[in-house]
């Protein structure tokens, strides 16, 4: 594996933590009536795909969940714009028709976003295929829920990615939570990422909360796909501090276990890690923190601003 | 006690079939079980076992003899010392002499129904490219998958047997020959698995052909048909589209009871992000394949099994094309118009000759061949001139097709009724296996002429 360089952690702290201040201005803006529908949100699981960032090409294409908006940022999608879309503006990514759950940009090879638990499976399966039926040595990140991996069409992609040889890297994000049911009163069997097995493909499981094990086993990962030797499995053990969605009051958990894992944060990690090998003096790190409290607070800005989607929009992009 | 051997059905809609090779010479013995000989139909060759005992006594068909009926007698078996019995049958010479007979006059009927319920519609008709030689509808099919695969190498297909099987209903004969297994490629039972796979290989930038064996089992995967394939443009504010042909065959085939035998067309039809076409001739089946072939949305393309035999005259210029969203008006008539599509055609063919032979009436009829985007200004215009209409299709009632374009006709040209709009219909009921009520079920050509008496005030 490459080693680190200091810029690189700059970078995955500086893009933890952007995710965390958009998710909680994200909530803010929920609060008050500016972000509507259903609003899934990122926090405490930063290191998840900032660790899979660090390790990903910008030719490889990714395809998540619904729970989308941290995986829009750390593919480098403008935080105004992913706002704009959740307060359904015309500025938005999907120009306000997708909203929270449905946000895709093409041109970075981002795939959605995808409100269907599960569907998202085969479709990045798909993906894959099409980067190797054109030759490309590039991969595809299909993200998985841990919910998710109770659902068939899950299988039905793994056999076809294992008996194709698919360049597709399965990540499970396990949050312990499908919408408010524990993964142990869901998962018949808690390995998830042995749930390959049966197909040949290989899995590993990974401390999601240390973003420093997730760009070890994602690059370690990401090599063997893309080498040709078909899909490969990481479950990540994540946690979300909020509840499945806005409206979800998450009574289905302790405060301790909550605070326990929040003894854990991903960001308070890197940060120290920072700290440990001097990368940067505590002021730099504030100056951080600065910065981006103030271009999430644009972004807020920017997406209040934007107009709504004009009338006549209704009747657009519904055939090419 | 000697026995008959009949040319069995081996499939639900076989209705003869070829002798391709006896596995049996006079004088063998053959037992229950033992294999007999070989038999060709329209989609596969297969062998065919004994059920009786005894000596074959007489082969009444040549190796190579094609187009013999099922339930024809093909072979006797007995016991050769019972010579009374077998004097009672035909010389094989005799057989075949009566069969030619029979043949002779099977043809004749071919020809006169050709005539006048085959014939092709006027527009076709003025067709400068049409073929002398007559296809298929599963050869236009594959002619023309085949033909766009060779222009653009994104283009590929796959679904179950579709490959080294030729396709359940041979319609992929001979693609994975040509193209090899990297663009012919046979899929797992596993609908809403590769259907998902399919959605994103179109949304990254291939074009699928994803074949369904019917579309029965496409409710396996109608979640990524609707909820990702149709609506990913949208959802994405224009970015992503999704260039894939869902096809198959839809609707009832032969006595193969509910769960094979259903017409989705209004089902799809509904969907804003589909498009939706329902071919009945080898003519159109051509012309609208590669429309939805180049066509940059995901189409549904509904086939049926019943007209995959039918035969026709094609265009066989590589570009020609039939525009999605445009109805064909198959007979031009003034007194009343019948709306239809797919395999509803023929019969609706059938009961305007019949509706002019009986009650002088000239019948009007469109074959809407795509059904979202409806060609509602065709089926207006007809209306305007005819006062009266019709729909047939093969769908259940509620909710129909012809539901809709009843719905259309009443807003916007309400005026010009001088009788309600009559929807023929399948029975409201899961289809029953057994033939005598399948036939109930299905819209007969008596159902379209009782319609049609109905709105003309005819009692």
């Amino acid at each position: 594996m490459k080693k680190l360089q200091k810029a690189d952690y700059i970078k995955m702290y500086s893009f933890m933590l952007k995710i965390r201040r958009f998710e909680e201005r994200a909530a803010q803006l929920y609060g008050m009536g500016k972000i509507g529908g259903f609003c899934h949100l990122y926090i405490g699981q930063e290191a998840v795909v900032v660790g899979i960032l660090m390790t990903i090409d910008k030719n490889d294409s990714v395809v998540t969940t619904y729970r989308d908006h941290g995986h829009m940022i750390a593919r480098g999608l403008d935080p105004k714009r992913i706002m704009a879309e959740l307060t359904g503006r015309e500025d938005g990514y999907s120009a306000g028709k997708g909203g929270s759950m449905h946000m895709f940009s093409k041109e970075n090879n981002f795939y959605g976003g995808h409100g269907i638990v599960g569907a998202q499976v085969p479709i990045g399966t798909g993906i894959a295929f099409t980067h190797k039926y054109n030759g490309e040595k590039n991969i595809c990140r299909t993200y998985i829920g841990d919910g998710a991996m109770n659902n068939g069409q899950v299988f039905e992609a793994f056999n076809l990615a294992a008996l194709w040889k698919l360049p597709v890297l399965y990540i499970i994000e396990n949050n312990k939570y499908g919408m408010g049911t524990s993964v142990d009163r869901a998962a018949a069997g808690l390995d998830l990422y042995k749930r390959g097995e049966a197909f040949g493909i290989p899995g590993e499981k990974v401390d999601g909360m240390n973003v420093f094990s997730v760009i070890e086993a994602a690059d370690k990962a990401g090599k063997y796909v893309r080498e040709g030797n078909g899909p490969y499995i990481i479950e990540v053990q994540t946690y979300r501090y909020r509840g499945h969605s806005m409206s979800d009051p998450a009574k289905y958990r302790t405060k301790e276990e909550l605070d326990n894992y929040k003894q854990t944060d991903p960001i308070e990690i890197v940060k120290a890690e920072i700290l440990k090998k001097k990368i940067a003096t505590n002021d730099e790190i504030e100056k951080i923190n600065k910065d981006t409290l103030e271009e999430i607070k644009n972004a807020a800005e920017f997406a209040t601003n934007s107009p709504f989607p004009k009338d006549s929009e209704l009747y657009t992009d519904v055939y090419l | 006690m000697s026995t008959e051997i009949l040319m069995p059905a081996l499939s639900p809609t076989m209705t003869e079939g070829n002798l391709s090779k006896w596995l049996i010479k006079k004088g063998d013995t053959v037992k229950a079980g033992d294999l007999i000989a070989e038999i060709e139909t329209d989609k596969a060759t297969m062998e065919v076992e004994a059920v009786d005992e005894g000596v074959v006594l007489d082969l009444l068909f040549k190796e190579g003899e094609a187009n013999i009926p099922v339930n024809k007698a093909i072979a006797i078996i007995g016991d050769p010392n019972e010579k009374v019995e077998v004097k009672k049958q035909a010389p094989v010479e005799k057989v075949i002499e009566e069969k030619k007979i029979e043949k002779n006059i099977e043809t004749k009927i071919e020809i006169k129904k050709d005539d006048i319920i085959n014939k092709p519609s006027p527009k076709i008709e003025e067709d400068t490219n049409l073929s002398s030689e007559e296809i298929t509808m599963r050869q236009a099919l594959r002619d023309t998958m085949a033909e766009e695969m060779r222009k653009d190498n994104k283009v590929f297909i796959l679904g179950e047997e579709v490959a080294e099987y030729q396709g359940a209903y041979k319609v992929t004969q001979g693609l994975l020959q040509e193209f090899g297994k990297e663009r012919v490629l046979d899929t797992p039972i596993s609908e809403h698995g590769f259907t998902g796979l399919a959605v994103g290989a179109a949304f990254k930038g291939l074009r699928p052909i994803l074949e369904f064996m019917t579309f029965n089992f496409s409710m396996q995967a109608i979640d990524q048909i609707i909820n990702s394939a149709a609506k990913t443009l949208y959802m994405s504010g224009g970015q992503i589209n999704c260039p894939i042909v869902f096809r198959g065959p839809n609707g009832a085939a032969a006595q193969v009871a509910a769960q094979h035998s259903q017409d989705f067309s209004s089902w799809y039809s509904q969907v804003p992000g589909l498009k939706v076409i329902a071919p009945s001739t080898p003519y159109n089946a051509k012309g609208l394949l590669r429309s939805a072939i180049t066509d940059p949305n995901p189409v549904i393309f509904l086939e049926n099994e019943i007209l995959y035999g039918l035969k026709g005259a094609v265009n066989n210029d590589v570009n020609f094309s039939i525009p999605i969203g445009k109805a064909n008006i198959e007979r031009e008539g003034k007194d009343l118009t019948i709306v239809t599509y797919s395999i509803m055609l023929q019969k609706s063919k059938e009961a305007a000759l019949r509706l002019k032979e009986e009650f002088n009436l000239d019948t009007e009829i469109i074959d809407l061949q795509t059904l979202r985007p409806l060609d509602t200004e065709t089926i207006l215009n007809s209306v305007k001139k005819t006062n009266r209409l019709i729909t047939v299709e093969e769908s259940w009632p509620f909710g129909s097709i012809g539901s809709e374009i009843a719905n259309i006709v009443q807003r916007d040209a309400f005026d010009y009724l001088d009788s309600p709009v009559i929807k023929v219909n399948s029975a409201d009921v899961p289809m029953p296996y057994s033939l005598s009520l399948e036939k109930l079920y299905l819209p007969q050509v008596d159902d379209i002429i009782n319609a049609a008496k109905k709105v003309s005030y005819i009692n």
